[in-house]
């Protein structure tokens, strides 16, 4: 027996057997308790259940249909479970927790993140086999995308234990956005005018590239909890000594500082990366034409090594995002504190709650300098 | 002595000579922070805390390895070569994924205590590994297997004795990324109590106790810098021959935290 589709087949069947063999939805009398796990064909779905024919569905088509059949028939069913299974955990929990004030809590359970997980990796897959243009596939995932928002902002999701934390913690996740966002851009906004200017430089003095480039490895190795450590001591002194800064050992401005520090190095790269591959005949070319330095710098230079310098500053901004989930150890705030405040109180909930957003403003981040990266591409 | 190697000794030097001394500098922290009295961290012996560092970092860096290689090796295999892009694309949107991250949703599922960390670290571990084994197989030129097909040997042969001599300094520096970022998570594990060098520091922040902070950063900064010197140790003899140094300009993995 062969397959005809065995990566998307074996997806399939992940889906399925996670479907079946763990908890699909967790019922706890209480938030603190980790609560009783219900498979899919327990949790109360009503003709929801029906929707586990398709992923059968994709296992069949992975099986024997043809690649074209797999795609116009599985795209479709791929993005529907994406949409369909949180709405199902939401209507479960309505069932199971009427009262969206009472202590009862309903969590999504390893079946549900599992069998999501590993549809979202299936219908990736098919969208990679489809050969679709950049711009056709996100557009597939800014639809899913929309759609889990609208069940969001429409309720459907209300009753579960994660949108109640959310709806406990509403104003601490409102500012933790705001902090997070303005740590990542104040710390990659200087960060990459810094990199241009030194992977500017390394381009021009080769002398130079050795050692820039050992000190911005060796910040890039410390840990991020020792570089914030490192530099409480110091800013505290300086916020103690000279008044007028309004900077202190503890809060915003360590953790910017400590981002943009980790940022110099992949900004730095990436710049020269981008001048590096300028073909040395458009150099030469310019300067035929009788172009001075500057004006090769800015008219032929800097413009064709613009997307490898945007993957930069793609890469810089994504690793920001994460990092700055550390921030919060040293009171920069962010998502960080909301994560650290459930991993103390052991709230799986709360610990969410801190972690998905960072994961969706990081995928959110690549997604965007993708695009642009593409537009600039297709300029050229 | 080499550079690398002279860097890693004084690295190594510096680490030990700071483990031995600290615990006596009393006098040199009073002169930093006048107004304090308990300037050094005495809950536990920075020697233990750098010992059980190295062993949480350690045991999952060796169990990602095993894992993480075998993984990309497997689809890089005529046999697995379907799964190829499915790894791509999971490595690939892993990056978004903080490793504290990890650390913070295994915690309150396993339970408190070090084995929710070894697991986070080495469910983040495997990601530069299979990352570094992928770039290493790919970067094995054509000919030196049609070389090796040309004399007789046989797919296995060819793998151990011509791709992994070949693939083994890239190799090596996917697990050099790995080792550093969990030196890193392995730190961040101290917020849930795991006994590593994180602690002065998560101690001494909650306690606006600056000095240990000190103590803490310098010497998991110091760990983390001669761990790393011992990898670029270990891989300039496997460079010599073939020069697969990456250009600084060329953008590698991240690795932060």
């Amino acid at each position: 027996m062969t397959w005809r589709a065995p990566v998307p087949g074996a997806l399939a069947l992940g889906t399925l057997i996670s479907l079946w063999s763990l908890p699909f939805v967790r019922f706890a009398p209480n938030r603190l308790l980790t609560g009783d796990g219900l498979a899919w064909w327990r949790a109360p779905l009503g003709l929801g259940h029906w929707a586990a024919l398709l992923p059968c569905g994709l296992l069949l088509l992975a099986w024997r249909a043809q690649s074209r059949a797999t795609r116009v028939v599985g795209l479709p069913a791929a993005a529907l479970w994406l949409v369909a299974l949180p709405w199902l955990a939401g209507m479960a929990a309505r069932q199971m927790a009427p009262e969206v004030d009472g202590l009862a809590r309903v969590s999504l359970g390893a079946g549900f993140w599992l069998s999501w997980g590993l549809m979202a990796l299936l219908l990736g897959e098919l969208l990679r086999e489809a050969a679709w243009p950049v711009w056709r596939r996100v557009l597939l995932w800014v639809g899913v995308l929309l759609a889990l928002l609208a069940e969001l902002s429409g309720g459907a999701l209300d009753h579960l234990s994660l949108l109640r934390e959310y709806a406990n913690h509403q104003d601490a996740f409102n500012l933790a956005f705001g902090q997070h966002v303005q740590l990542v851009a104040l710390s990659v906004a200087p960060a990459a005018l810094l990199g241009a200017s030194l992977g500017l430089l390394a381009a021009r003095r080769s002398r130079v590239q050795g050692a820039l480039f050992a000190v911005l490895n060796l910040i890039q190795t410390l840990p991020s909890i020792a570089l914030f450590g490192l530099l409480v001591a110091p800013l505290a002194w300086l916020g103690e000594h000279v008044p007028g800064l309004g900077i202190a050992g503890i809060g915003m401005a360590p953790g910017i500082l400590a981002l943009t520090l980790y940022s110099l190095l992949p900004m730095t790269r990436g710049t020269l990366a981008g001048l590096q591959q300028v073909p040395a005949a458009a150099v030469d070319a310019a300067r035929g034409m009788g172009m001075g330095s500057w004006q090769i710098l800015w008219q032929v230079e800097l413009p064709l090594a613009l997307p490898v310098f945007l993957t930069g500053l793609r890469i810089t901004a994504v690793q920001a995002v994460g990092l700055a989930e550390v921030a919060a150890l040293i009171g920069a705030g962010g998502f960080g504190a909301i994560m650290f405040q459930g991993l103390l109180g052991s709230a799986i909930d709360l610990v969410l709650l801190g972690v998905i957003p960072v994961v969706a403003l990081a995928i959110a981040v690549d997604l965007l300098f993708k695009l642009i990266i593409a537009g600039v591409a297709r300029h050229d | 002595m080499s550079r690398v190697q002279s860097a890693l000794a004084l690295s190594l030097l510096a680490l030990i000579v700071l483990t031995g001394w600290l615990p006596h500098a009393g006098p040199a922290f009073a002169l930093l922070f006048p107004d304090r009295d308990r300037l050094i961290y005495r809950q536990d012996d920075f020697a233990d805390l750098i010992l059980a560092h190295l062993a949480i970092v350690g045991a999952s860096s060796l169990l990602a390895a095993l894992l993480g290689s075998g993984v990309a090796l497997a689809a890089t295999r005529r046999w697995g070569l379907a799964f190829r892009p499915l790894l791509e694309t999971l490595l690939a949107v892993s990056q978004a994924l903080p490793p504290v991250a990890v650390l913070a949703v295994a915690t309150p599922l396993i339970g408190f205590g070090p084995l929710p960390a070894l697991i986070a670290l080495f469910l983040y571990g495997l990601l530069p590994i299979a990352q570094g084994m992928l770039a290493g197989l790919d970067s094995v030129p054509e000919g030196a297997r049609e070389v090796a097909r040309g004399l007789g040997m046989t797919p296995a042969q060819t793998l151990w004795q011509v791709e992994l001599p070949l693939a083994a300094p890239v190799v090596l520096a996917g697990l050099r990324t790995s080792v550093t970022i969990n030196i890193g998570t392995a730190a961040l594990a101290s917020t849930v109590g795991v006994k590593t060098l994180g602690l002065p520091i998560i101690i001494g922040l909650s306690g606006f106790n600056t000095p240990y902070v000190l103590q803490g950063a310098v010497l998991v900064g110091l760990l983390a810098l001669t761990v790393d010197l011992a990898f670029a140790a270990l891989s300039e003899p496997l460079g010599r021959w073939r020069a697969p140094q990456p250009s600084p300009g060329e953008p590698t993995l991240a690795g932060a935290d």
